[in-house]
Formats: structure tokens, C-alpha cells, sequence
């Protein structure tokens, strides 16, 4: 391994720009004559709209422009969509409410985009937008998912009862007659906590329309600018796709929601023109982040898990009900189903499993893939019930986990996905000696003596990403395939540029994937660039999320370079006189089989554009190669999280005093970058647990956490320095054997936090945020009820 | 409006600015100084953070005409010469920044931090002091470790 190749520590490149404060965010971007945009939106949870009254305005307030959804059905513009076709069991298809990007009759959730003013400044955009006054009709409406089917209110006319698929998976009968024999069964019930993903950088977008080329350009804030391209263009109809480029520059984190094509950046590339071609920008304030940003989780679980006597797993089955928000959005549909249910085996060989799955419209902001999408709700029902069925049956929860692992592979679980490779036990061992799983006992009694409660939860995930083999998608309901591309271009000097479908918002491509080409061409780092987030450099990708830009992503440029590297081979061939058979490539030199004949990759490249040594009519000029890589599987990055806390009595304060995260993502390019993301993923998942919390309240259907002064986001206080060690097999699905690591911390987290806390409670559950406050009143509930 | 002038990263400046206009507006859109960011509407997450006369603030919660006069610094001038000031070589150094949008706000904090708590900075105190900075992509765990190292060779 050299110093700068796979597996090394590679500072990263994209760094000089953001630590001298040079980075591009798109708000950052200013067009010559740009105008403003601000978005009128609903104050009512549900409501039909009477009618927009729009004043006259003084030139001096500088509007440009007011369009509402009238407007927008004017000019034939098509709604926002769902790109994932789910079943329901009778066969019957998902119910998709129509999703205008400006609102059309009826507002469906507080915050939906009803209008929007153009004009001179952004003040007076947002004045305006204060002075048009919408008459609405309030409707009856239902925030909380376990109400949705009961409720009066009727979101949708297509979904009666508020219904958008009633879904399962998995085997009913054996899962029932699993249950029959079963010596012990544990049953919970979990709430996996609406989250709002607060990306820290808030979603922007600038719409401009050239008219002297009749052409398109839009800076957006998105995690895949083809994709946003492309629905744009097929589903909005604003433009063909090649009279419509869209850049996303420098992104300050997604998440996840950065991935849905949203109503904001469609309206601003449409009124650009509609205003006679001028750039319409438009910045979300925070507060619009909380209202109209995709919320993540949002499902409510009832879990039962069969037993034999020697806890052997016989059985799982669970119910869950999914909020989806107010309308279905780009992927939503996908997230409770084949993103978690697919997953509820665990680490675990479970014979037999079945879900059930009831998606349900609620009058609020749609809700779709957030960091982990489904695989952090299979893993809280997987791990919670697991640990509490081990307490249950007084066996040691490691103990109870090592019973029951697969260890045997390729292993096929009964919820579809098929385990590759793995080693639960290596994750496990490796975890319980960081964590010093075995002084426990003498932590938490030493902690008694302080009044402190100690307690420690275990988190044994597995999850499914590397996203994904596009037939297999496609089978079950995916609209789009999920492959990667990428070109490589050497330049005549010898330097190379990828272009890659892969897009980096914090994720750090310039440098992983500089990392792969630098060791496999034998060439200096530091003439590797990386291009990324601009349809009109970059022809086509699906962009990042779903932990893909290294099994995907990156295997599209090993493809690509397996290509330059068998026609460089040719090129070499012939400039050194010998058979191509003789050619070897070894670190960036091509040389003849014994010989001391070689020549350097940059000679080479030279000599490819040169184009005077080689027959032009076999092997064409240049060295320029492109790959579509479409994955054969998921990968399945798993590990075991170790969660130790110690609460406080009187102020039901839970502190992290240790995390032991061991993680096995197969093949790692950089160390450093992968750290980074376990501990960002596990602070998310630990904000799930303990600080954050998205509510509506019922009466009103108000966002009541629309700000971060409601909404706890964690802080450097929150979480620990976390203990992190690794294990490897290698992903047997891509030639450079990687699993994917962005999301694991996200996944793992929450239960390793909940395990811990119920521990130290000696509860069996409690609701997510244990916030002090929860986690006060719990032990003063249970001390009272003892008195 | 009013006319207001101060010292940005050393540099004499002017504008005509409304009363209501914010620093971090004036940073930002008068002066095209866009790497101080705005990421939130209450004054929490501290993308915005400056130095006002020495001091960091929330250049989202000062006005401009209130920094009339003042000698102002952003995360633009901590390189001097084009060298690279120790607390940004220490980020780069620890991979204290993933997407980089709360970067230039954790930097002017901290070296803020260090002048008012000395180079030797312990864990729990970079903790506690970054209490009004959030970063959602780094789990802060690298940007305490930054924040270390770069005290020392401040």
C-alpha cells in the first residue's frame, strides 16, 4: 500500500476550499440580473383553497412576478412523482395523490407551496408574499400515522381511509406455526421517531432560462443533479433534457433529502422563463427546512419474536403503519418496504419471518429516505426485540446473539435479500473486548455508589446498501435502475480527469476516488481530478445516497480503468515493438516481458493522442474510457455497536461515557474519510434517541418543532470520542470488495442507545428522545408506583 | 440607508446598507465574502461566526450599522500570504469537516476558544465551548481532535 493508495490516509483535496472559506454552495452563486423567489405557503394542515388575492403592487416593491398552481396547470407543467410502483397484497397498485408543484385547489400539510413571489430582492419577495392573502376552507386533518385510517380526514380522493398500500412480505403460515411451538414469545411495541434531516446547509435553487439559446440551467442543491434532470425533464415536461443543465456545486450535507426532486428548484427553472428569461433564485430559510424538507422514520411497530427453549430465533412478525406525509414523495414508497422489511432477519438465521406494511397519508410534509432509509427502523425492531428477549429469558445478550448468527454463507434470509459474506462473531468478539464488555458489572456498581445507573446496549446490525442491481429493483417496482457511470480521461500529459455519476456532499470523492486511480495507474495523486455534479461534464449517473459511491460508483471507474489500462497495453505494444501479450502493467509502468523495454503511463498517454506509432484503422487515437457499472447485489455492511450510558436521577440526564462501534464494510480506501463517517452517522442516530424529535400537534396540526430552538440537534456534548475498530470480508459482489459505509452509524445507533438506556432503567421500553425529561419521569413513575 | 464603513480582513470596505440589514447579509451580498454561511433563523448553529473587535459573534444576530466602524474578521483572512492559519492546517490535518458549510463557523469559533482559554484545551471544554456551533456531518468527534492540535501550534 503506498501512501496515497487504497487503504492509506489520504488527507483530503476538496479540503483548501472549505477551510478558506472558497467553497461554491449554490446560494453562493449569483447570476447577472437574478430575481428572487419566495414561497407563500399553507398555515393550514388541510384546507381547500377559496381563492388567492393578489394585490397591486407599487413599483416600488419590486415584484416581478406572483404564480400560483393555476398558473402552473396553465402551462401544462406535470406534478411531482414517485418513482417506486408498490403493491399492495390484493395486488392492487400504491395509491399516489397528485403532487402539483404549486398547489391546486387543496394544501395538504402546514407548509405547502401554494404561491410563489419573483422579485427584485429577496425582503421584497418575502413582503410580498405577506401581502397576498389565500382564503382557505379548513378541512378536518390527522397528523399521528396510528390514526390516519380512522381519521375524518380524506387527504387523498384516490386513498380512502387515508391508505397508500397495505404491503407484506415474508411467509404468514410458517411464520404462524413458528409461533405455535414457540417455548417463549417477546412482544414490543416501537415508535421510530419522526425525524428532519437539517442538512446544514439549507436547500437552494437558481432557475435560469438563456433565452437567446433557448436552454435551461439550474443550480440546485441535490445529491443527483441527472436525476433532478431527468424528472424534470420527463415528468415536469419543462424542457428536453438537453436544453436543461443542472449543477450541483459545492452541497453542505444531504442526508438523503437532498435526493428528491422538490417543488422550489421546479418552479424556479420554470418561472425563469415564464418571467421572460431571468434567474430566479431561491434560499430556504431554516424554518422552511423544518416545514418542507422530506422528514425520515415516522413508523409505528408492533414486533413478536418466537423462541425455542435455548433462545433459539424461530420466528419474527411485525406490523407497522408508515407515515408518508401529505403526498408521496421521489422514493417513498420504497423506504418502508424493500429498504426494511428486507432486513428483519438481522445478523440472525430466523427460519421465518413475516410483515406486514399499511403506508398511510398524513396531513404532513412528506416523508422519505433519511441516512439509513428503512434499514435504521429494521434494525431498532430487530435489535430492541432481540436484547429484550435475552433479558426475558435471563441469557446474556451477547450470548443470545451468538446462538443465533448466520455463519454460514451465501446464507438466503426468508425477506428476499441473500447474505453474501460476513463474520458476526469476529464484529461481536472484537466489540466486547473494546468495550470491555467483561468490567462492566464493576462500572455500574461503582457507578451506584455515585447514584449514577449504568446501563449497556448492544447493537448488532446488518444493512443493505451498495444500492442497487437494477433488474432486481426493477421487479419490485423501481422506476429507474440503479447503476453507476463513470469516464475516465487520460489527458496526452499523462493526467487524468474521472467524470463521475457519483456526487460528493461531504462524503470526500475528490480524494477516495483520486485514491483508486492514483493505485491503480500508478500515478501521482495529485494528478488525478475528480469531476462530479454537472450534467454537461458528466453524461449520465444516479447519483449518492444508499451508501453506493464506493461499491457502485467507484467499481464504474475500476471498469473504466480496466479499460484504459487493455488499450494502453495496445498502444504500448506497438510503440515498443512487441506482442501485446508481452505487455505488463505494474506501478504506472508498461514494460516488455524480459526485457528492460518500458515506458511510463504518461508516455503512453502521450503516444495514444500522438497517434503516430499504432495502425489509426485498428486502435483509434486518445485513451478515453467510460463504464455504466450495474451491481450484482446488494452489499451487506454489518458490525456491532456497544453502547455504555450513565444516567443521572435527579436530572434524568444520559450521558454516552462509551461507544464501541466494530464495523466490517469489506474493503476500505481511506480510514480516515470512513471514521468520519461512523461518527457523524452514529451522532445522527444518538440525536434520534436522545435529543431529537419532529411533532405535529394533533389539534392544530402545527409543526410544533419547526425551529432548532424545539428541535435538540445534537451537540458536541452529546456524544462521546467514539471507540471504533474494523473488521473485513470482502464484499464478493465487486472487484474491489467494498460494502459501503455511510449510513451504519445511523443504523446501529438508535438501538444501541435505547438497549442502553432501558438497561440502566430496568424498563422494557421507552419512547424515543429519552430526553431527560422522559427518562426523569420514568424513574420517578416507577418509584412512585412503587411507594 | 446609511453609509457604513469598517475594516474587513485588514481591508478598508464601505456600503449603503438598510437598518435592517445583518452582518452576515453584508459579508455575504455587499462585499461577495460568501465563506461565512447562514444554515439557520435562530441564532444557533453558528455557520455565521465572525470576529467583531476581537470577539466572536453571530454575524447573524449583529446588525451591519452596528459593526459601523469596526474591525471585522472572516474566515477569508486566516490565511496570511497564502499560508494556511495552524487551526485550518489542524482540520485538514484531523479531517475536522465532511461537507464544509459549518467549517468556516467551527474555525472562528475555535480560534476565538483558544484566545480566551489558553492553547492547552482538553476535551470537555472544546465539548462544552462548541455548544453554539452544530455540525451534522462529522459527530464533532474529529473537529475536538482539530481543535486540540490546532491550539497547540497556534
Amino acid at each position: 500500500m503506498s501512501d496515497t493508495g487504497i487503504g492509506a490516509r489520504v488527507k483530503r483535496k476538496e479540503d483548501h476550499r472549505f477551510i478558506t472559506g472558497k467553497g461554491q454552495y449554490t446560494d453562493d452563486i449569483n447570476l447577472k440580473d437574478q430575481t428572487y423567489a419566495y414561497f407563500v405557503r399553507s398555515p393550514h394542515a388541510h384546507a381547500t383553497i377559496k381563492s388567492i388575492k393578489v394585490p397591486k403592487w407599487k413599483p416600488e416593491e419590486g415584484v416581478v412576478a406572483v404564480f400560483t398552481g393555476d398558473h402552473v396547470a396553465e402551462d401544462k407543467i406535470g406534478g411531482l412523482i414517485c418513482g417506486w410502483m408498490i403493491h399492495s397484497k390484493d395486488g392492487s397498485p400504491m395509491k399516489a395523490g397528485p403532487h402539483p408543484i404549486l398547489a391546486l385547489g387543496k394544501v395538504r400539510y402546514v407548509g405547502d407551496h401554494v404561491a410563489v413571489v419573483i422579485a427584485e430582492t429577496k425582503e421584497q419577495a418575502k413582503a410580498a408574499a405577506a401581502k397576498i392573502n389565500v382564503s382557505y376552507d379548513v378541512l378536518p386533518h390527522v397528523v399521528d400515522a396510528a390514526k390516519a385510517t380512522k381519521s375524518k380526514a380524506q387527504i387523498h380522493d384516490v386513498a380512502p381511509d387515508n391508505t397508500v398500500y397495505e404491503w407484506s412480505l415474508g411467509d404468514k403460515a410458517a411464520t404462524e406455526a413458528a409461533f405455535q411451538r414457540a417455548h417463549h414469545v417477546t412482544k414490543l411495541d416501537l415508535v421510530n421517531n419522526r425525524l428532519i434531516p437539517n442538512a446544514m446547509e439549507p436547500r437552494a435553487a437558481i432557475g435560469s432560462y438563456d433565452a437567446g439559446n433557448d436552454h435551461f440551467t439550474l443550480y440546485t442543491t441535490s445529491q443527483n443533479p441527472h436525476v433532478a434532470r431527468l424528472v424534470i425533464s420527463a415528468f415536469h415536461g419543462i424542457a428536453p433534457e438537453h436544453k436543461l443543465r443542472v449543477i450541483a456545486p459545492d452541497v453542505g450535507g444531504g442526508f438523503g433529502s437532498k435526493i428528491f426532486i422538490y417543488a422550489e428548484e421546479v418552479v424556479c427553472t420554470w418561472a425563469s422563463k415564464r418571467i421572460g428569461g431571468r434567474p430566479v433564485k431561491w434560499t430556504a430559510e431554516r424554518t422552511e427546512s423544518f416545514l418542507a424538507d422530506a422528514h425520515g422514520r415516522d413508523h409505528v411497530t408492533h414486533a413478536e419474536l418466537a423462541m425455542d427453549e435455548q433462545g433459539h430465533i424461530l420466528g419474527l412478525k411485525c406490523h407497522t403503519i408508515a407515515g408518508m406525509g401529505a403526498y408521496l414523495s421521489t422514493f417513498a414508497s420504497c423506504v418502508p418496504t424493500y429498504l426494511y422489511a428486507t432486513l428483519l432477519s438481522g445478523q440472525y438465521a430466523i427460519p421465518s419471518i413475516y410483515a406486514e406494511v399499511d403506508a398511510v397519508y398524513t396531513n404532513t410534509a412528506p416523508v422519505d429516505a433519511y441516512r439509513g432509509a428503512g434499514r435504521p427502523e429494521a434494525t431498532y425492531v430487530v435489535e430492541r426485540i432481540v436484547e429484550t428477549a435475552a433479558r426475558e429469558m435471563k441469557i446474556d445478550p451477547a450470548e443470545f446473539r451468538r446462538r443465533n448468527f448466520v455463519k454460514t454463507f451465501p446464507h438466503q434470509t426468508p425477506v428476499i435479500m441473500t447474505y453474501d459474506a460476513g463474520d458476526y462473531d469476529a464484529s461481536l468478539e472484537k466489540a466486547l473486548e473494546i468495550a470491555d464488555y467483561k468490567g462492566f458489572g464493576q462500572r455500574k456498581a461503582a457507578a451506584a455508589k455515585k447514584g449514577k445507573l449504568r446501563g449497556i446496549g448492544f447493537a448488532n446490525y446488518i444493512e443493505a446498501c451498495g444500492i442497487a442491481p437494477s433488474a432486481a429493483v426493477g421487479s419490485l417496482g423501481a422506476g429507474v435502475g440503479l447503476w453507476e457511470s463513470a469516464e475516465v480521461r487520460v489527458n496526452p500529459v499523462g493526467t487524468v480527469e474521472v467524470l463521475t455519476g457519483s456526487h460528493s456532499h461531504g462524503q470526500g470523492h475528490e480524494t477516495t476516488f483520486a485514491q483508486l486511480v492514483s493505485d491503480r495507474l500508478g500515478i501521482d495523486i495529485n494528478t488525478v481530478a475528480i469531476v462530479h455534479g454537472d450534467t454537461d461534464k458528466v453524461q449520465f449517473g444516479m447519483g449518492t445516497y444508499g451508501s453506493r459511491s464506493g461499491a457502485v460508483g467507484m467499481t464504474a471507474i475500476a471498469k473504466a480503468l480496466d479499460k484504459v489500462e487493455a488499450k494502453a497495453k495496445k498502444v504500448a505494444a506497438h510503440v515498443m515493438e512487441a506482442a501485446e501479450g508481452d505487455i505488463e502493467f505494474k506501478d504506472g509502468s508498461f514494460s516488455v516481458k524480459g526485457t528492460d523495454k518500458k515506458m511510463a503511463f504518461g508516455e503512453v498517454a502521450l503516444a495514444a493522442y500522438v497517434a503516430h506509432k499504432f495502425p489509426t484503422s485498428e486502435i483509434e487515437p486518445g485513451l478515453k474510457e467510460s463504464a455504466f457499472h450495474d451491481p450484482t447485489n446488494f452489499t451487506f455492511p454489518a458490525g456491532c455497536h456497544i453502547c455504555e450510558v450513565e444516567i443521572d436521577r435527579d436530572t434524568g440526564v444520559t450521558e454516552i461515557v462509551n461507544w464501541t462501534a466494530v464495523d466490517d464494510f469489506g474493503t476500505i480506501i481511506n480510514p480516515m474519510i470512513v471514521e468520519g463517517q461512523v461518527h457523524g452517522g452514529i451522532t445522527q442516530g444518538v440525536g434520534q434517541a436522545l435529543t431529537e424529535n419532529c411533532v405535529y400537534d394533533s389539534d392544530s396540526g402545527q409543526l410544533i418543532t419547526g425551529s432548532f430552538m424545539d428541535y435538540c440537534m445534537p451537540r458536541a456534548t452529546d456524544v462521546p470520542s467514539f471507540k471504533l475498530g474494523f473488521t473485513e470480508t470482502k464484499c464478493p459482489s465487486n472487484p474491489l470488495g467494498m460494502k459501503g459505509c455511510g449510513e451504519a452509524g445511523a443504523i446501529a445507533a438508535p438501538a444501541a442507545v435505547m438497549n442502553a438506556v432501558t438497561d440502566a432503567l430496568g424498563v422494557k421500553d421507552l419512547a424515543m428522545p429519552a430526553s431527560p425529561h422522559m427518562v426523569w419521569k420514568t424513574l420517578h413513575a416507577t418509584k412512585m408506583a412503587a411507594e | 440607508m446609511s453609509a457604513i464603513s469598517m475594516k474587513v480582513n485588514g481591508k478598508a470596505v464601505c456600503g449603503t446598507v438598510e437598518a435592517r440589514t445583518l452582518l452576515v447579509e453584508f459579508l455575504r451580498e455587499n462585499l461577495g465574502l460568501t465563506g461565512t454561511h447562514v444554515g439557520c433563523d435562530t441564532s444557533q448553529c453558528g455557520a455565521c461566526v465572525v470576529h467583531v473587535n476581537g470577539r466572536a459573534i453571530k454575524s447573524c444576530t449583529a446588525l451591519a450599522i452596528a459593526c459601523d466602524g469596526a474591525d471585522v474578521a472572516t474566515v477569508e483572512g486566516l490565511a496570511k500570504n497564502g499560508k494556511l492559519h495552524p487551526m485550518q492546517e489542524a482540520f485538514r490535518e484531523h479531517h475536522g469537516l465532511q461537507c464544509g458549510f459549518c467549517t468556516p463557523g467551527m474555525l472562528m469559533a475555535a480560534v476565538d476558544l483558544v484566545k480566551r482559554k489558553g492553547k492547552k484545551l482538553d476535551e470537555e471544554t472544546i465539548r462544552h465551548e462548541l455548544e453554539g456551533n452544530i455540525c451534522r456531518c462529522t459527530g464533532y468527534h474529529n473537529i475536538v481532535k482539530a481543535i486540540q492540535a490546532g491550539a497547540e501550534n497556534m
